[in-house]
């Protein structure tokens, strides 16, 4: 199958987008069990697990691999994902736009939902979102002289004792959960993957998918916010604590 | 029963149209939705006006002819039923009925609610065919097929072209209609040879013409009048992909030393 043929068909940019949905879905899967993280007991006094977990995904496949590759592979296979996603997303919804130049009145939907006739803003906020959410945690960009890459738990206890992130945060996975309600069963379609026997099943997963997954994303700033996780730690004893990393 | 009409009004290709309004009294609830149209053009004739244009051929429902958009729905409110097959009895007396052509750009208007659907007409001449050959006819029953096999590839079969699906699409996207084409096809024993170019040329073809792209939104299943179901545009896909990474040429290469 010749990638240059898929990107030049319609239905070519559909298994694009549904091929990179689920690499993304994946990654998203990943992700929320290494935030669970934070809910564990620390394996050594000062030393949240999370941190021990942002470590380990640096130093993973060494001394086979160099530090940070194998991050930097899953950060390639994403950010390649991302691109095409959103190009093939403005592409198409382009071509819709010209395909009924003259609207209805009122058109009357039956079957449709406004997650699915949304995807397109709900994407384009996520990618706001990201864009955030990489520039709080990942390059520490928001407060730099707060930020402390080896301490996590650090960072994410002051960026949730604020209701500004948390609502920010929460808003996402809103956004998350409806872009996933389509897009997680929309896919199986596009590739060709269903049929009337496992349709109903391939539905239900969509909708514990999209519920589930932005739910156990929203445990960790809700947590922090109630204060489970402990007081907001002030940013002097983050860096006293991680000084040796 | 008496009704307000907001019809689209629309001199030709490329003219620009909007919605005239007509009130039309003593509609019997037994007439059909067409024959209160054909009413309402008599009426419009005896004023000295130009009547509305609509297409319509056999009027039981088989053609695909017929197409309005009736209130946004295209065939109108009730699932699985072409509008020459809609009754006044399903509307309620005194209401506004909104009257639409098919909106698509590959549909272009040719006058007031008809539109020129040879799209279609040349998505099925891309690959909508089987080969046969020219000698004597086989005999019935001589080609093997598993009954259930047979029934689905007739369930595909069903479609009448009209276009609905197209209509009814919020992306404007020819999918269910192709989809049916390449699957009634591609399910009999008789349309394996073109299997894997049926389903190549027609989606080439659909995506040359002015057709929008998939969005899983299912609208052409819930009001296409044959109830075809969006699992043929799954195996559309399959076919696709299965199309695409089929080897084209299996002859073997000797490169000359």
């Amino acid at each position: 199958m010749n990638p240059i043929t898929l990107y030049h068909s319609i239905l070519g940019k559909k298994i694009i987008m549904a091929v990179t949905g689920s690499f993304m879905l994946l990654f998203l899967l990943l992700h929320v069990g290494g935030n669970l993280k934070v809910f564990l007991p620390d394996p050594q006094p000062g030393m949240a697990d999370i941190n021990v977990y942002a470590r380990f995904l640096r130093t993973m496949g060494e001394p086979l691999l160099p530090y940070g590759f194998a991050l930097w592979g899953v950060r390639i296979i994403l950010i390649v994902s991302v691109l095409l996603h959103i190009t093939c997303a403005i592409q198409l919804a382009h071509r819709n736009a010209r395909a009924r130049p003259v609207k209805y009145k009122h058109a009357a939907y039956r079957e449709t939902s406004y997650p699915a006739r949304w995807m397109l803003i709900s994407g384009l906020l996520m990618l706001c979102y990201i864009i955030l959410h990489l520039a709080q945690f990942t390059f520490g960009w928001i407060n730099p002289a707060a930020f402390n890459t080896p301490d996590v738990f650090g960072d994410l206890s002051r960026a949730f004792h604020r209701p500004f992130y948390i609502v920010i945060y929460l808003g996402a996975m809103g956004l998350l959960g409806l872009h996933l309600f389509h897009g997680a069963w929309s896919l199986f379609q596009t590739l060709g993957l269903d049929n009337p026997d496992r349709n109903r099943g391939l539905r239900l997963l969509a909708m514990v998918i999209s519920i589930g997954l932005p739910a156990t994303f929203a445990l960790v700033p809700l947590s922090f916010a109630v204060g489970a996780l402990g007081p907001a730690i002030p940013e002097a004893t983050s860096a006293a604590m991680t000084g040796g990393n | 029963m008496k009704f307000t009409l907001e019809i689209w009004r629309q001199d030709g290709p490329g003219h620009i149209g909007d919605f005239a309004h007509y009130e039309i009294a003593d509609v019997s609830p037994d007439m059909s939705f067409l024959e209160m149209m054909d009413v309402l053009n008599e009426q419009i004739s005896e004023a000295d006006q130009v009547p509305v244009a609509f297409d319509s051929d056999c009027r039981e429902g088989i053609c695909g002819m017929c197409s309005m958009v009736i209130n946004g729905s295209p065939h109108g409110p009730i699932p699985g039923t072409t509008t020459c097959q809609l009754y006044m009895r399903h509307f309620s007396d005194g209401e506004t009925i909104t009257i639409e052509p098919w909106r698509s750009a590959a549909f272009p208007v040719l006058k007031d609610l008809i539109v020129d659907r040879s799209a279609f007409d040349r998505v099925l001449q891309a690959g909508g065919y089987v080969t046969v050959h020219s000698g004597p006819k086989p005999d019935p029953n001589s080609v093997p097929i598993d009954p259930h096999v047979s029934e689905e590839a007739l369930d595909a079969a069903s479609c009448i072209g009209c276009g609905a699906c197209v209509a009814a699409c919020p992306n404007g996207a020819a999918m269910l209609y192709t989809a049916a084409k390449v699957s009634h096809l591609s399910l009999m024993p008789q349309g394996q040879p073109e299997r894997e170019s049926r389903v190549l040329n027609m989606v080439h073809q659909m995506e040359a013409e002015d057709f929008g792209a998939c969005g899983n939104h299912a609208e052409c299943q819930a009001h296409c009048p044959k109830g075809i179901s969006i699992n043929f545009i799954g195996m559309m896909n399959r076919e696709y992909r299965r199309a695409l990474s089929a080897p084209k040429d299996r002859r073997g290469h000797m490169d000359s030393q």
